[in-house]
């Protein structure tokens, strides 16, 4: 076990806009079946250190490596084709086409059949694409046009999206922003039993604490660019650093007191 | 030497107009995000109300107060015009703005020769500039040099306008963000208002501007709205700095590509947007756009198959279709065919448009082309017509590929100025380049071989050929090819994110809606028995926009409706009356502002209600959410 490559290994991921060091030298891995959280408050570089992992944004210096294979400045469809799915901070969809046409236009893809002119594209993985709504608990909306479903139900077609290329590695950016308490609790349920069920690692960023405290193995602290603390969810609530960088901000207890009150 | 000096001075003469304009049009574009393309049109009026006050008003003061006044009663045009036109279309996507403010453009031009006549015009010589300086045995005008002083002083008091004034600041805020500038109290009609009369105003002044060096005449919008779309893809839309060194650029390479190209200078401009293009596509002095704010679509209607019946319908109609000839004659028999090569060209615009999302502005040149492909064909390598037919659209196939490899590179209304101004290139090549392509004088003598000459015959082949293109283009929307183009269509983010090749995929739709309008070019060269530049001009591609549109361009098949109610009546419209222009501008706005769905697209709208009233309650409508990242 100690021999293969871990799932994703980070190493010395940098960024910076101008002068502004928006990520510096980022190393982390991450194992199959791995549930891992990314936090940190606004601006700690998050996000921008999620867009290197799959191509969206270029680093200046560090590596990105899948089961040892060097990804860093991939295009993100290429990072795609090696099995990694990505959810969107804001959802990305296909507003004008059915829930269902959005998983098989995946599933097309996934079947390199996207030249394919003059076959049947509803009739395309049909099956398969019901498979992974009824997955996610969208069956019922397979008909539905994306563009009228409500804002929780576009993150689980996300969800079933990103796994219809049968990914080794999920990236979700803040999964279960702008969803109800409720859920956000079903919706971390459902990605941790998939990933368990299928052994796929699970990268998250998320600003809802209960949320990371509850489903992540382990957790990632980023502060102004820097990872400042690393490990399993009691050991980084304790952390004084942590505890420093958040109370500053005041945010874990306004979390706790209020108790998703706040949403 | 003194001869290149000179050909370098009056490059930045002509410059100066052309910053003039371009400047307008992005002022416009920053503010109210329309590309306005009855720009020209208010350039060409300025020149003409110009010359009727120049030659009215006398003496020194006549002159430049003519050309002023001039300037200033255009922009009160342009004033009720943004006051009743563009107030109703702002939230409207912005292929409608383009085609509304094109519709505009045709009005004028009608209204243009009912009011000046059809002649070209000269004018008065500016007083104080009449003479010309000699230069090492060179003559320079003294009003070119006047010129090239104008155009440095127009860009300082632009500078100042926006930098020093209030109005300028409020003008830079809402090119950043005209939602937070309203939010914060700030009255935006005025606003838009007072920018599209400035933009209007400047158009204006380079039109009146230009008296003393040009003739006036009716086509001139046209001319110059090209070389402007040209001039802010280069230097960037939004950038009045850019607008200026790209006028200068583009000014300068027309100058000196006659010397190096005598035929077809415009290619060496057409070479630097193309270099432009790859290195930073969004101009020289442009900003990288957030990437597409909607769909061309307006609502969210999904698309699907026929149903057997349905299918069973379509067939028949075809069947009805096909009897005409027992019962027509000649005359409607070739309307007949004619309507039916709309048809392609109309569909093959449609599976870019609707199901690509790409808004091409100059699809004729590909239909223009697979004519030419036919006329060189035929009569220089003597082929037999079955072989054209089959050959003859591959170089609309090819201008496609080349063409349509740059223009997927944008998106938007970059893409729609690109695509026109390939097409206006395509066009100024078969009109310069006179030994190959025979000029203004087209290309004449090509006649179908015996199997398909008689009306009939031509009918039914064209019929033949239309049913065909629509059934393969509609299976093509319904493969897996067309659901990713779709995909593409609606978040390119997404599909990048899902393995799928966004450009790739558009550049394929690209090339196959050119080679499917290259085959109806190539029906029309034998209809008409003749092929002419205009087989590849800008109306032309007007029209086939006018037949989606008005079909409907959310439909998947909206388009074959749209072409034969848009070609029916256009051929009747012609033999009724002169102003044929007048009308189908008039017909075009009045599709945008209040028939946007189109034809086919309403029908279904009504359809779709009265389906959806039978089960009550049956879904809340949540807002659809695009990214905006």
């Amino acid at each position: 076990m100690s021999v293969a490559p871990p799932l994703l290994a980070v190493e010395g991921l940098t960024k910076s806009y101008g002068g502004i060091h928006a990520v510096r030298g980022v190393s982390f891995s991450l194992r199959a079946g791995e549930i891992l959280a990314l936090i940190g408050p606004n601006g700690a570089g998050k996000s921008t250190c999620f867009d290197m992992l799959n191509g969206q944004n270029m680093p200046d210096s560090g590596h990105v490596r899948l089961l040892g294979e060097e990804i860093t400045g991939r295009k993100p469809r290429e990072v795609w084709r090696l099995g990694v799915g990505r959810t969107f901070q804001i959802t990305a969809t296909f507003a004008t086409m059915t829930v269902r046409e959005n998983v098989q236009v995946a599933l097309i893809s996934h079947g390199k059949q996207l030249f394919n002119l003059f076959g049947s594209a509803p009739k395309f993985d049909r099956d398969e694409a019901g498979r992974l709504l009824e997955l996610v608990g969208m069956g019922g909306y397979a008909d539905r046009p994306c563009g009228e479903l409500a804002y929780g139900d576009l993150k689980r077609l996300e969800l079933a999206v990103a796994l219809a290329n049968q990914p080794k590695l999920l990236l979700m950016d803040e999964p279960t922003a702008g969803m109800a308490p409720r859920e956000r609790v079903e919706l971390m349920r459902l990605t941790a039993r998939i990933a368990r069920e299928k052994s796929i690692g699970v990268l998250f960023t998320e600003h809802d604490m209960d949320v990371v405290f509850e489903h992540a193995d382990r957790i990632l602290v980023l502060n102004r660019g820097t990872l400042i603390a690393e490990g399993s969810p009691a050991e980084v609530r304790g952390n004084p650093q942590v505890q420093a960088v958040y109370l500053g901000e005041g945010l874990v207890y306004d979390a706790r007191h209020r108790e998703g009150a706040s949403t | 030497m003194a001869f290149y000096v000179v050909q370098f001075l009056t490059g930045l003469a002509s410059a100066a107009s052309l910053f003039l304009v371009a400047s307008g049009l992005s002022i416009i574009f920053g503010v109210t995000r329309i590309v306005n393309f009855a720009h020209g049109a208010f350039y060409m009026i300025g020149a003409y109300i110009a010359f009727t006050l120049t030659e009215r008003l006398s003496g020194a003061f006549g002159f430049w107060g003519g050309i002023v006044l001039a300037a200033f009663a255009v922009a009160l045009i342009g004033v009720i015009v943004e006051m009743v036109l563009l107030r109703r279309i702002y939230h409207a996507p912005e292929l409608f703005q383009l085609l509304a403010t094109f519709g505009l453009t045709l009005m004028v031009e009608d209204l243009v020769v009912l009011i000046w006549g059809p002649d070209d015009l000269v004018g008065r010589r500016a007083p104080g500039f009449r003479g010309a300086i000699d230069f090492f045995g060179q003559n320079i005008p003294s009003y070119d040099l006047f010129l090239i002083v104008l155009g440095p002083v127009v860009l300082g008091i632009l500078w100042l306008l926006f930098q020093r004034t209030r109005w300028g600041v409020l003008v830079r805020a809402a090119t950043q963000d005209r939602d937070m500038v309203a939010a914060l109290g700030v009255n935006q009609k005025w606003l838009f208002t007072s920018v599209f009369a400035v933009g209007v105003f400047l158009a204006a002044l380079g039109g009146a501007l230009q008296i003393p060096r040009d003739a006036v005449h009716h086509a001139m919008d046209l001319r110059i709205i090209v070389e402007v779309f040209v001039v802010v893809v280069i230097g960037g839309l939004g950038s009045i700095v850019g607008a200026f060194v790209a006028a200068v650029l583009v000014s300068e390479l027309n100058a000196f590509g006659i010397l190096i190209f005598p035929k077809i200078s415009i290619i060496l401009v057409f070479l630097v947007m193309a270099v432009v293009l790859i290195v930073r596509p969004w101009g020289l002095f442009g900003k990288p756009e957030a990437a597409a704010r909607k769909t061309p679509g307006l609502t969210v209607n999904p698309w699907r198959p026929l149903t057997s019946n349905e299918r069973l319908m379509a067939l028949a109609a075809l069947i009805v279709a096909a009897m005409l000839p027992l019962f027509a004659g000649n005359y409607l028999l070739t309307v007949g065919s004619e309507i039916a090569i709309f048809v392609i060209f109309a569909v093959s615009l449609h599976f870019l448009m609707s199901v690509g999302g790409l808004a091409s502005f100059g699809h004729a040149a590909y239909f223009g082309l697979g004519a030419y492909g036919i006329a060189f064909l035929a009569k220089m390598a003597g082929l037999p017509m079955i072989v054209c037919l089959l050959l003859g659209p591959l170089l609309g196939c090819m201008g496609a590929a080349v063409f349509g490899f740059f223009a997927v590179q944008l998106s938007g209304v970059y893409f729609a100025m690109l695509t026109l101004a390939f097409a206006q290139i395509v066009w100024s090549i078969a009109f310069q380049w006179v030994d190959v392509t025979g000029g203004d004088n087209g290309i004449l003598g090509l006649w179908p071989s015996s199997w398909a000459a008689s009306p009939s015959r031509f009918y039914w082949l064209s019929l033949g050929v239309a049913a065909l293109v629509t059934v393969a283009l509609r299976t093509m929307v319904f493969s897996p090819f067309g659901y990713a183009l779709r995909a593409t269509r609606d978040s390119v983010l997404r599909s990048e994110a899902i393995g799928i090749d966004a450009k790739r995929i558009q550049w394929t739709a690209f090339v196959i809606a050119g080679t499917t309008a290259g085959i109806g070019g190539a029906l029309f060269a034998y209809l008409k028995g003749s092929v002419f530049p205009d087989n590849l001009g800008i109306s032309l591609s007007v029209d086939a926009l006018v037949m989606v549109l008005l079909g409907g361009v959310e439909t998947v098949s909206g388009a074959v409706i749209g072409a034969i109610i848009y070609k029916a009546l256009n051929i009747w419209l012609v033999s009724q009356t002169d102003l044929s222009k007048l009308v189908l501008g008039g017909f075009i706005m009045l599709i945008v502002v209040v028939f946007p769905k189109g034809i086919v697209g309403t029908l279904e709208m009504l359809a779709q209600r009265r389906k959806k009233a039978s089960p009550p309650g049956s879904t809340l409508l949540a807002k659809p959410i695009e990214s905006a990242e």
